[in-house]
């Protein structure tokens, strides 16, 4: 295990028991920046916080987040994470980290002192330089701010609760939770959040939107009517965010319900970037505390039963169930990151000619620089397409299945051969398409001159249908902050394929 | 660059008893439903422990735009065991490849459809047990020996406790002491010192003498004034409290159970049920009302709470001597200015022929008057007898504040229990 045994006689290990304090905390966290230091992992500042189990509950419950506003699904989710942990069924989640400047750590306080050690490796380095480099979150997110955001948010709506009721606030909340996927930008980048702004701003916007929501809905006198001969689209262009759309142009909204439509939005947009880059966050971070523990222990900072200690949590973190296995729930995103991470570093020091082949730029390269560049600039999809090499598919012993609901069976469509690594490679990375996994939802044409309905467009995906219990209740939820009937048609590029809810087209006489 | 560690574990732990209250908020009804089921398949003693709730998940889910079955899609999968490409097998049923599996997205509502389980404690569970339910026609009586005070503020005193004394008040008085007791030897050190600057103006004038006679007077009045005590009993007021009664709404409810022989085993659990119920929720939601307990068969008999819900004695049926005992009990201990009186009754309506007519004259003259509500519970899957018929007409007569119902079977036992006690709108 430990290659560099010149420098491990004159080292003392940093620790030997398993009891924590904070004095160690903070000598190996100095250790681990030092080591972090020489690789070049450029991280905002840590804020390393040390709470206990029940707190970790209440952290789970809020979306990990350090502070929320209120809403009865944190208690849902609270109540069956009590109920599963108190039965054993669930273990905590060693940490939590939350992507800000400075970076907050949870550290649980049951942890042993090699925990700790593994925590901070993970969290406090790997996520954190992972929040700091990665495109997405440079891009999208605003980690100064977004404490602050969340403090305006939880008291913005705690009034909004006083002076509207709960009951109110909780129909509109219900309503853009599950509009939260829809009430993203993908194309455009958002301007970062920012607490103070949004405060000033506040009213002004509350002002503006009312008098732009009455241009278009003001009714034009009959003469330039009938100029517009052929029908006129509003939206001009399909809109994809749906809580933007609805929080700008519902004819009925209060200014504070659209308020709360656009806290929801902003939160959709700022974990957007983390759903988009699972795979590669959980293995960059995994790669790191491997690398990191890995060292500590060659320079003999940690004991060899730390190191032990260490190997078995990290084997359960990285443990993939195979497909037929009854614990089998989809591909691991640390194992898989892992080992794309791992391979990309064999690639650099050790290539093979199939890697010659395959990754001429990087075979050979300077790891360090390779693995750096790698983070930053890819997502979960396009990593894969970039770095998933035949070796890391063999290893995992890849397959794709074809389901096609026209044919009465299951195909095998690519295995990890030569014939079927590209094709398999492709495939595993549409499966990270957030694109091809979120039905794409936008908003086609509301009646203005008519009765105000609102008609979304469900743009199919591979024939793919919306699931129907779901839609209509969501539909719902839409009708509620429309105000007015709400109809989604499934399009398959040629025709409509389905309407929801089922009734729409008999609606339409009766709604006269 | 250090890290910054900081200790949360003191910080409050309850970040998420809002989020849990709004949920339990929310799913009333559910758990409202819940508890009564649980209820009924209780044993009847047991009120010290909470409740397992179980809520369909498909009332909660939380719905978001995901894809059902059908199309075309393809699932990498890891763990290639023998499969080559191009192999054929059949689809699973139940949607193997619907999708899901490979997105770690899917959120708890994706899942099959188990029950939502969760723990709800003892005071919850009662909480949600006697919820919206109250005595009816409660008024506020007058109360000449109420035993209910409430203390309030009522001015300052000179004399108290120490954890009573207002400091303000008393650093006021004190200030204002040594003002009014200095005011005679200040007023002379101005006069002092006014003499003494007039001397700096004019030096040649001096009078040596009279200048250090002057300052040594100074010093003097200026020690006697700091020999005045800061702070002296006689600056000391203390907030006085006075006692103020508080009108209370008091009651008394008597519980009259037949357990003559007609009434099978069955039936006695179940009239035993109902009383229980009756007496948990007095418990809980009133603090100043008396329970009565009266058994009776061919004689009515007052007894403690333990024999009524325990003893075993039994014997034919005369229904009026228990409403004639309730009726002596009521004069001799529960005057109906200060009480209000209510009255419930459980029996399995089998009375003696004659008895009935006479059970009806009691109840209509001479307990009606003084009581809030009667209410009565006949026990039975049986047809019902005379004793059903007579209190109907009671109900005409009384309406509001004679209440009948009919339970059948044990699941009927809180239905009933909720419908006799439901609150209403207030009408009186």
């Amino acid at each position: 295990m430990s290659k560099k045994k010149n420098t491990k006689q004159d080292a003392q290990p940093l620790f030997t028991g398993s009891e924590w304090n904070f004095e160690l905390i903070e000598t190996v966290g100095q250790e681990i920046a030092k080591i972090a230091d020489e690789f070049g992992l450029d991280t905002y500042p840590n804020q390393i916080e040390v709470i206990c189990s029940e707190q970790m509950l209440d952290a789970y419950a809020s979306v990990g987040m350090p502070l929320m506003y209120n809403h009865w699904s944190y208690g849902k989710h609270f109540l069956s994470n009590q109920a599963n942990y108190q039965r054993g069924r669930m273990g905590l989640a060693y940490e939590i980290v939350i992507n800000s400047n400075p970076c907050i750590s949870y550290l649980m306080e049951e942890n042993s002192m090699t925990m700790q050690t593994l925590v901070i490796a993970h969290a406090c380095y790997g996520h954190n330089s992972f929040f700091k480099g990665n495109y997405l979150f440079r891009e999208w997110t605003d980690a100064d701010s977004i404490i602050d955001y969340l403090l305006f948010a939880k008291n913005y709506i705690a009034k909004c609760e006083e002076m509207h009721g709960v009951d109110a606030v909780e129909e509109v909340l219900d309503a853009c939770h599950a509009l939260q996927s829809q009430g993203v930008n993908r194309y455009k980048r958002p301007k970062p959040l920012s607490a103070n702004e949004e405060k000033h701003r506040q009213k002004d916007r509350e002002e503006y939107i009312q008098r732009t929501i009455n241009d278009i809905w003001t009714t034009i006198p009959q003469k330039f009517r009938k100029k517009e001969e052929h029908e006129e689209h509003f939206p001009k262009d399909p809109e994809e965010n749906l809580l933007y759309f609805i929080e700008k142009h519902a004819p009925l909204l209060e200014t504070w319900q659209r308020e709360l439509i656009r806290i929801v939005r902003k939160m959709g947009q700022y974990f957007y970037p983390q759903k988009q880059t699972k795979v590669m966050n959980e293995g960059w971070a995994t790669f790191w505390h491997y690398t990191l523990m890995t060292e500590l222990h060659d320079r003999g900072k940690i004991t060899d039963g730390s190191m032990l200690e260490f190997l078995q949590s990290h084997t359960n973190v990285v443990y993939q169930p195979e497909f037929d296995d009854q614990r089998y729930s989809g591909i691991n995103p640390y194992t898989l990151g892992f080992n794309i991470f791992m391979d990309i570093k064999r690639i650099c020091l050790d290539p093979t000619d199939e890697d010659r082949e395959w990754f001429p730029d990087i075979a050979g390269q300077d790891w360090v620089k390779v693995l750096d560049y790698a983070m930053r600039n890819f997502k979960d999809e396009s990593f894969i397409l970039q770095y998933l090499s035949p070796k890391v598919m063999r290893d995992m012993r890849f397959f794709t299945i074809r389901d096609d609901d026209t044919n009465p069976y299951l195909e095998v469509s690519a295995i990890h051969n030569d014939e079927g690594y590209r094709q398999l490679r492709q495939n595993l990375a549409a499966q990270y398409n957030l694109g091809n996994l979120e039905p794409n939802i936008q908003v086609y044409n509301v009646d203005v001159r008519g009765d105000r309905s609102i008609t979304l467009r469900h743009y199919m995906h591979e024939r793919c249908p919306l699931d129907e219990q779901s839609t209509n209740e969501i539909l719902g939820h839409i009708k509620n902050l429309w105000g007015f009937d709400v109809k989604l048609e499934s399009f398959d590029g040629e025709e409509t394929i389905a309407t929801y809810p089922p009734s729409a087209k008999d609606g339409d006489n009766k709604a006269a | 660059m250090s890290n910054i560690i900081i200790d949360r574990r003191r910080n409050s732990k309850g970040k998420s008893t809002v989020n849990r209250e709004r949920f339990m908020r929310r799913y009333r009804n559910h758990i409202r439903k819940a508890v009564n089921d649980a209820v009924n398949s209780r044993s009847i003693t047991d009120t010290d422990s909470g409740e397992e709730i179980s809520i369909n998940k498909k009332n909660l889910s939380e719905p978001f735009f995901h894809h059902g079955q059908g199309g075309k899609r393809e699932q990498t999968h890891p763990g290639n065991k023998e499969f080559i490409t191009g192999d054929r097998f059949k689809r699973p049923k139940g949607g193997g490849g619907g999708g899901g599996a490979g997105d770690g997205d899917a959120s708890d509502s994706g899942e099959g459809m188990d029950d939502f389980v969760f723990q709800i404690d003892r005071d919850e569970f009662l909480e949600f047990l006697f919820d919206d339910l109250e005595l009816p026609n409660m008024v506020r009586k007058e109360l000449k020996d109420s035993t209910e005070f409430s203390w309030r503020r009522g001015g300052f005193t000179n004399v108290g406790s120490p954890d009573r004394i207002n400091v303000i008040r008393s650093l006021r008085g004190a200030h204002a002491r040594r003002i009014a007791l200095s005011g005679k030897d200040r007023k002379e050190i101005r006069t002092l010192k006014r003499e003494l600057r007039e001397m700096e103006v004019s030096p040649d004038e001096t009078d040596k003498d009279r200048a250090a006679e002057i300052q040594l007077r100074i010093k003097e009045l200026n020690e006697k004034i700091k020999r005045l005590p800061f702070i002296d009993d006689f600056d000391l007021k203390f907030n006085n409290m006075i006692k103020v009664p508080i009108p209370s709404s008091k009651a008394v409810m008597f519980c009259v159970m037949d357990v003559s022989g007609s009434m099978t085993r069955d039936i006695k659990d179940m009239a035993k049920r109902f009383f229980f119920l009756l007496y948990m929720f007095l418990q809980r939601n009133y603090k100043q009302v008396d329970v009565v307990f009266i058994r009776h068969h061919a004689e009515a008999k007052e007894c403690d709470e333990h024999d009524f819900f325990y003893a075993r004695e039994t014997g034919g049926t005369v229904v009026s001597s228990a409403l004639t005992l309730t009726r002596d009990i009521m004069q001799d201990r529960y005057n109906p200015k200060d009480y209000n009186i209510y009255v419930a009754q459980a029996s399995d309506g089998d009375n003696w022929e004659a008895d009935s007519p006479k059970c009806s004259k009691v109840i209509s003259e001479d307990l009606m008057p003084l009581l809030s509500y009667y209410a009565y519970v006949e026990i039975t899957d049986r047809h019902h007898q005379n004793l059903w018929h007579e209190y109907k007409k009671l109900e005409k007569d009384h309406p509001d504040y004679f209440a009948m119902a009919h339970i059948r079977s044990p699941a009927d036992i809180y239905p009933v229990f909720r419908e006799l006690f439901e609150k209403r709108e207030v009408t009186a």
